[in-house]
Parts: structure tokens; C-alpha cells; sequence
């Protein structure tokens, strides 16, 4: 009786995960298996790894959620220290989660708006004697606006694990004769590595496959692996390849997952 | 007398304008063991963290060997805290935690090795240092506390209730070991705590507090025969506080009788109370006792019993004896001159000690 209750409990979220998890997944293996003429063939994985297009857009690809990441957690870390200091904190934090409500799309096409020719940036910059730049297409403005799309997710877990240190760390440390920034380096940024970790996964994963910014926003001049699969799958019909990429993507996923892995080690006095 | 280490000088805290600490005066002096005792919330840590630098005071002074520190901040004062709850960094095992103090001053390598070992014999964990702080038990973690409070070998070490987390077996364990730890080192100690046998059982001096308020300073002993109040006598050990009446030096009455006592410098008629504790009365023949009382209750306590009776006033009288008597029967009560205590109603310590040192010799 129990038993078949907790079954019942559980059986939306089984359905759930094996809809929308599970058979994807297996369908995205079983399509990399498949040539453009439905015939089973393992050339796919072959050209993949031999053709040098595909290597240089995985690196491309990796190059630049690096490049994102990094960026996202250099602004995203600062934000979340000092906003672990402000008095309403919670309506901060709100309001750096507020963008995410807002489709990445219009989001795109505000970058647009603000860095195009006669955009509000090269208005400023006019005001202030610069000539107009071309900054849209670039990737500088693809980087920033990757970055700027990420940060919530970057902030989000790093100031909860800011928050979850025990003040009485940062006074112990003080107490001991640590001045603010040696309390900073040894105490609470080491505390809050979970944070980083998690928002690293959660950041660097989509940054590899943003296809829709390197479009709009960096003009299709780097072709990550996320444009390939799109192309793939909406231009050449090769659902083949693009599923390979796509099984490419998942086991690096699982890579990332597991070097930023928690693993508890023990420390050996010296 | 020596100069004192640390000095409070008319202190006072406010947080939105409740006042926290009231007109706080204290001295400590090298080497001797305090203790702030009070009740939750009366303000032992905020005194304690005034003093460590974490607070800063609304007025008065803080004094270290007599220079002026209120604006000196935490890590630049030579004093070094155990925190309530121990605050051990989770990121280091007992060795770096021990360490870490050695390693912000940038002390060689070698010598961090030695000096580490020394506290962690010191505190009885020699074998410890690879171990994680998850690993450990709470008295384990409360020595390392102690060890790294103490390597920096600060001229004060503060402790906040170090002990409260402890089961009661190991916690009087480590008061042994806390004194004859402060005895080897031989540095200035300021305890918190609100158990008072702890208090009595440790320390060269309690400050007792209530309310933001230093309401007696002594020696354990001194509190505990002499308190100033009624809360100190009742915070202190058990008591019997009784009204009375002063009718001359050395005379006092209650309950209809005049007795002799040891207490002078009181106008005469003046109401007071009268302290007896319960281990100075002696249960008599209801023909020989000084006062007449009536056995409510007695409970075993293993060394002696606790008799709880009342007088024809109804006042409540408690009892330590070593035998037991009869329920409900009226037994006779005797005490010495000596073991009564007579407190005025609101005399502040400055005239207490006055008014003792005038009549004491
Ligand atoms: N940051 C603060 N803001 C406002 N009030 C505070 C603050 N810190 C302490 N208090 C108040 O000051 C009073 C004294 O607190 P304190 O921590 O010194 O008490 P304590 O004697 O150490 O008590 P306990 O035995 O429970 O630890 C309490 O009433 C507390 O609510
Ligand atoms: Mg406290």
C-alpha cells in the first residue's frame, strides 16, 4: 500500500524525466548513428574528429565559453560579495534575477539596438568627441553580452554560498591577526568555491552552444558548435551530424560536471 | 597593585537606543582569571567583543596597558578570542587552523611546525593535526579553539561560554584543564559563562552582570558570602533571602526575634534582607533551634539532602543536610552569627565596599 503510493508520488517526475530527458537523449544518440540517407553508419563520429572545421569549431567553441565564463565570474563574483553586505539584500539579489524573466531574444535585439551604428554607446561616445565604432559583430560585444546574459546564474549560487558562511569565520580570522584581505583570500573565497563551482557548470555548459547571440550579436563570424548544429539540422537537413555534435556536447557536459566536482580530499600537515 | 592589561572605562553600548551596556567599569590584570557571569542576553559577549574590537562603543574608553584602543580594529589588538561556538575554518584541517595565526604573521615555515606542535601538546591532541575539523568531537574542537587562540601567545585570551556545548562530565573535565591552562601560560583570561558553580569553581575574579550592568566584583568567595543583592545572592548559589529589620550594629531582626549577626554601617530601623545559605543551617531540637520551621519537602541529592520548609511568616526556608528528617514535622533551626549576611536595598558596590571595609578588619 505504502509502496504503491510512493510509486503514484513519484510517477509525474519518472514521465517527466523520461519524456523530456531520456528520449531526447536517445534519440539525439540513436540520429549520430545515421548518414543523410537513413542508412546506419559510424562516419559521422569519423569526420567529426578528422576534418579540420569540426576540431577548430569545437575549439572555437570552447575558446569562447572560457572566455565567457571567465568574464561572467570576474563580475559575477564582486556582485555577489557585495551584495552579501547591503541591507535589503533580497530585493538586490531580486533585481539581478529579474532579466532572466525576460526572453533572450528581446534581450538580443535591445544589445542591437544599444550597440548598432547610431546606438545609444556611439551617441555617448560621440558626446565625448569618439567617433562612432562599429561594435556590434564583434567579439568583444558577443563576450559582453554572453556575459551579461549568464550573470544571474553565475550570482545566484555564489552568493548563496557566501551567505551560508558563518560570520564568526570572518571574526575569527580578524581575531588571528588577518587583515580584510587576507581574510578574503584565505577564508571566504575558499569557502565559497561550491558556489563558483555550480555557477561555472551552470554558466560554461550553454555558453558552448549560444548560437542565437554568436548570430545577432557577433554576426556569425565564429561558428561555435551551437551554430553548426542549427545549421544542420534547419539548413543542410544532415540530422545526422548535428545529432553527433549534440551527443559532442553532452559528454563534455558530463567532463565539466565531473572536473568541477567536489571531491572531498583528505589534507596531509606538512 | 599592578598595572591593569585591559581597562573598560565608563562604557556604554546602545543599539537603537536600547542601552545594551550600562556604565561598564572594569580592570584586568596580568595573569589572573576572570569571569563575566550573568544571565542570557545581560551583555557578557558584547563586553567581550568590545574588548576584542568587533563593537565599537557608544562612549567611554577602552584601554589596553593603559593606551587608548577604541579605534584600533580587531586584527591589530594583541588579544585573541575562542568564540562561542568555536568558529574553526572548515577549509583547513586542526593543523592549519592552529597555524593560521603563525602563517598571517609570516613566521618561518619551521619554527610555524614547532610552535604548532607545542600548543597541540599543550591542549593533548599531539596525533590531531591531519585531521578535518568534521572529524573531531566537540571537546576536540574546543581544544583546538584553545590552541589557536593561544599560539599567537596573546597577552589576553577572551572565552565565550567555551564550555556551554559540552555534556556535563567533560565540561567540568576541561575546567580543570582551562585553569591549569591558564596557570601554565600564565596569561590574562576573561571567561564567560552563566553557570555560576563554573564561575565559582575557576575563576580569581567574577564580575556579576545583569542588564547591562556590573552589579559585584570579587573573589568567588567573597561573592558568595557577601553578595550585594538580592539577585547577586540568588544568582550565586542557593540562598535563603528573608525581610528584616536593622535595630543596631551587629543586631538584626526578622520573623520577631533580634539576632546577633556580623553586619554594621546600617541606620538603625532600616528594612533589609537577610542571607542564610542553606549548607550554614543546622537542624536542631525544635527547643534549641533560633527559629521554628515546618519540613515541606526534602529530596535525596547523593551528598545530602535538600529539606524545603516553612516558617509561621511563610517564608520559604532551603535546607542542605546531611541527614534526613521527618515530613511535615516542625523542626528547630540554628545558625552563627557569622552566617548571616544582611544586604540594604539598593546600595551600589562603591558604598558596599565602604560601608565593609569599615567594620571589617
Ligand atoms: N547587533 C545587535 N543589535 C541589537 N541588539 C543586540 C545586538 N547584539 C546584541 N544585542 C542585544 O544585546 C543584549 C546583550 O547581548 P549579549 O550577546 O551580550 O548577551 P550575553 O550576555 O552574551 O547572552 P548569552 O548568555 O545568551 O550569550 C541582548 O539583549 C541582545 O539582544
Ligand atoms: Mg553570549
Amino acid at each position: 500500500m505504502k509502496k504503491e503510493f510512493k510509486f503514484l508520488y513519484f510517477a509525474p517526475y519518472l514521465l517527466w524525466l523520461l519524456l523530456f530527458v531520456i528520449a531526447p537523449v536517445a534519440l539525439i544518440f540513436y540520429y549520430s548513428f545515421f548518414n543523410v540517407n537513413h542508412q546506419f553508419t559510424l562516419n559521422n563520429y569519423i569526420t567529426f574528429f578528422t576534418s579540420g572545421t569540426y576540431l577548430t569549431m569545437t575549439a572555437n567553441s570552447v575558446w569562447f565559453a572560457f572566455l565567457i565564463t571567465a568574464m561572467t565570474l570576474l563580475i559575477s563574483y564582486p556582485m555577489a560579495y557585495f551584495i552579501t553586505k547591503l541591507k535589503y539584500r533580497n530585493l538586490w539579489i531580486l533585481l539581478v534575477i529579474l532579466p532572466t524573466w525576460i526572453n533572450l531574444l528581446l534581450k538580443a535585439y535591445a544589445f542591437i539596438g544599444l550597440f548598432s551604428h547610431n546606438g545609444l554607446v556611439n551617441q555617448i561616445f560621440n558626446f565625448f568627441g569618439i567617433p562612432a565604432q562599429q561594435l556590434l559583430f564583434t567579439n568583444t560585444s558577443f563576450i559582453l553580452v554572453a556575459a551579461y546574459i549568464q550573470i544571474p546564474f553565475m550570482v545566484l549560487p555564489i552568493y548563496n554560498s557566501l551567505l551560508e558562511i558563518n560570520p564568526s569565520l570572518v571574526q575569527a580570522s580578524k581575531d588571528l591577526g588577518a587583515t580584510s584581505w587576507q581574510t578574503f583570500k584565505k577564508i571566504i573565497i575558499p569557502l565559497s568555491i561550491p558556489g563558483i563551482k555550480s555557477g561555472v557548470q551552470i554558466v560554461f555548459i550553454p555558453s558552448l552552444s549560444l548560437f542565437m547571440l554568436s548570430r545577432l550579436i557577433g554576426g556569425n563570424k565564429i561558428i561555435t558548435l551551437g551554430t553548426a548544429v542549427e545549421e544542420h539540422f534547419l539548413t543542410t537537413m544532415n540530422w545526422g551530424m548535428g545529432s553527433t555534435i549534440g551527443v559532442v556536447l553532452i559528454i563534455s557536459m558530463f567532463i565539466v560536471t565531473i572536473l568541477t566536482h567536489t571531491s572531498k580530499k583528505r589534507r596531509v600537515a606538512k | 597593585m599592578n598595572k591593569p592589561i585591559v581597562e573598560l572605562k565608563n562604557v556604554y553600548k546602545k543599539f537603537n537606543d536600547t542601552t545594551i551596556l550600562n556604565n561598564i567599569n572594569l580592570k584586568l590584570e596580568a595573569g589572573q582569571f576572570y569571569t563575566l557571569l550573568g544571565p542570557s542576553g545581560s551583555g557578557k559577549t558584547t563586553i567581550l567583543r568590545t574588548i576584542a574590537g568587533f563593537n565599537d562603543v557608544t562612549s567611554g574608553e577602552v584601554l589596553f596597558q593603559g593606551k587608548k584602543i577604541n579605534s584600533i580594529p580587531p586584527h591589530q589588538r594583541n588579544m585573541n578570542t575562542v568564540f562561542q561556538n568555536y568558529a574553526l575554518f572548515p577549509n583547513m584541517n586542526v593543523y592549519e587552523n592552529v597555524a593560521f595565526g603563525l602563517r598571517i604573521h609570516k613566521v618561518p615555515e619551521a619554527e610555524i611546525k614547532q610552535r604548532v606542535q607545542e600548543v597541540l601538546h599543550l591542549v593533548q591532541l599531539d596525533n590531531y593535526g591531519d585531521r578535518e575539523i568534521s572529524e573531531l568531537s566537540g571537546g576536540q574542537q574546543q581544544r583546538v579553539a584553545i590552541a589557536r587562540a593561544v599560539i599567537n601567545q596573546p597577552k589576553v585570551l577572551l572565552l565565550d561560554e567555551p564550555l556551554s556545548a559540552l555534556d556535563a562530565k567533560l565540561r567540568k573535565d576541561m575546567q580543570y584543564q582551562l585553569r591549569s591552562l591558564q596557570q601554565r601560560l600564565g596569561i590574562t583570561f576573561l571567561f564567560v559563562t552563566h553557570d555560576q558553580e563554573e564561575a565559582l569553581a575557576m575563576s580569581d575574579v567574577i564580575f556579576v552582570m545583569n542588564d547591562g550592568k556590573i552589579l559585584q566584583q570579587g573573589s568567588p568567595v567573597d561573592i558568595y558570602d557577601e553578595p550585594i543583592n538580592h539577585f547577586v545572592a540568588h544568582f550565586i548559589g542557593e540562598s535563603n533571602i528573608i525581610p528584616g529589620k536593622m535595630i543596631s550594629d551587629f543586631h538584626v531582626e526578622f520573623l520577631g526575634h533580634t539576632f546577633e549577626c556580623s553586619d554594621a554601617g546600617i541606620p538603625a530601623n532600616e528594612s533589609v534582607e537577610v542571607v542564610i545559605r542553606p549548607e550554614d543551617l543546622v537542624i536542631v531540637p525544635v527547643d534549641q533551634g533560633k527559629i521554628k520551621v515546618k519540613v515541606s519537602t526534602q529530596l535525596f541529592r547523593g551528598d545530602y539532602y535538600e529539606i524545603i520548609a516553612f516558617d509561621q511568616q511563610d517564608n520559604e526556608w532551603l535546607i542542605h543536610s546531611t541527614k534526613p528528617t521527618i515530613d511535615d514535622s516542625i523542626i528547630g533551626l540554628t545558625f552563627e552569627p557569622d552566617d548571616m549576611h544582611i544586604m540594604r536595598y539598593n546600595e551600589d558596590e562603591h558604598n558596599f565596599n565602604q560601608r565593609l571595609e569599615s567594620y571589617e578588619e
